[in-house]
């Protein structure tokens, strides 16, 4: 994933800086995968697919590059130092992080995650608890996704129209 | 459109996108049994689309799919999770209550169990469909109409 960043970043064809996003997608939904969240990894591949096709179908019919220009040193030297100060920050940080993949019910006793949990199947009667949680518990979030998708469209309609927009010579 | 189009991507096309239907179906509808539900489905669903938009053209897109009822099915999405929402307020005092498992709970691991779940799910596939396709649908016609911007009434008066 790291490699398909770096490419994204540095190649000179669009074309390819688009197969490096890609590649970079279905790598987290390998990761997702392993951390046993099946749920994402299937959201995760088929957006990344629709995503990949649109994205190479664009850049194929208008054979871009990149927007080149000359490289300057300071933009270089802000981006170190703002990554190596990130990177001292975090050594110290990571160091009173909990070890990856010990949940949060073995640390804390009474945490909300170990009632839903528990209760979910007897309260909701869904027996994937991811679900239980999205469309039950913190169904408020879903609305909330909803409403962003539901904006999306409203921005395509109004970004994407022909009559309506002023004139520009006007 | 253009006649130069490949029998064969034509073919399987026509081929494959009932079967990614069907597919995006099931795991909307038992998003509460196994991994999936409404927003992976919906996105599965518009898939099987944008398929038949990519191999055989806009227009047969727009046959199995008008502009004019992926654009309602958005709306009618997210009018059908916020009825439910308001129905749980209705019959239990809290906005999103889970109203059909408190009074007619199901038999667990069967299909209707999980009361206003399955419900929600349907709801949040039918929305993410509509979305999902329109979005794309606009990316492929921008192109198509140049940099003029999208004549909608032209769209959809075809």
């Amino acid at each position: 994933m790291l490699i398909g960043a770096f490419v994204a970043l540095y190649t000179d064809e669009l074309l390819s800086a688009v197969i490096a996003l890609g590649a970079i997608g279905f790598g987290s939904s390998g990761i997702f995968l392993l951390l046993r969240a099946p749920d994402l990894a299937i959201t995760q591949v088929v957006v990344e697919v629709i995503t990949l096709v649109l994205l190479i179908r664009a850049t194929m019919v208008i054979g871009a590059h990149t927007a080149g220009g000359k490289k300057q040193l300071l933009p270089y030297l802000v981006a170190g130092g703002i990554v190596g100060g990130l990177f001292i920050f975090s050594v110290f940080t990571l160091q009173n992080m909990p070890e990856i993949g010990s949940s949060v019910m073995d640390r804390i006793d009474d945490a909300p995650s170990l009632y839903y949990l528990l209760q979910g199947l007897d309260l909701t009667g869904s027996t994937n608890q991811v679900m239980s949680v999205l469309l039950d518990f913190r169904a408020y979030d879903t609305l909330g996704e909803a409403t962003v998708i539901f904006t999306a469209v409203l921005g395509g309609l109004t970004l994407l129209r022909k009559n309506g927009r002023a004139e520009p010579n006007e | 459109m253009n006649d130069n189009r490949s029998l064969i991507i034509i073919k399987v096309s026509k081929w494959m996108a009932p079967f990614i239907f069907l597919y995006g179906l099931y795991v909307v509808l038992y998003g509460h049994l196994s991994p999936g539900g409404g927003f992976p489905g919906g996105v599965i669903i518009a898939a099987s689309f944008i398929l038949i938009l990519l191999a055989r053209g806009r227009r047969a897109a727009l046959k199995k799919l008008p502009y004019g009822v992926a654009k309602e099915l958005d709306a009618i999405g997210a009018l059908m999770f916020l009825t439910v929402a308001m129905l749980g307020f209705i019959f239990s005092g809290l906005f999103f209550a889970n109203f059909l498992q408190q009074y007619l709970p199901g038999e667990t691991r069967r299909w209707f169990n999980a009361g206003t779940i399955v419900i929600n799910n349907i709801a949040i596939g039918i929305k993410v469909c509509g979305a999902i396709f329109v979005i794309l649908f606009f990316l492929s016609v921008l192109r198509i109409s140049g940099e003029g911007g999208i004549d909608f009434r032209s769209i959809e008066r075809k």
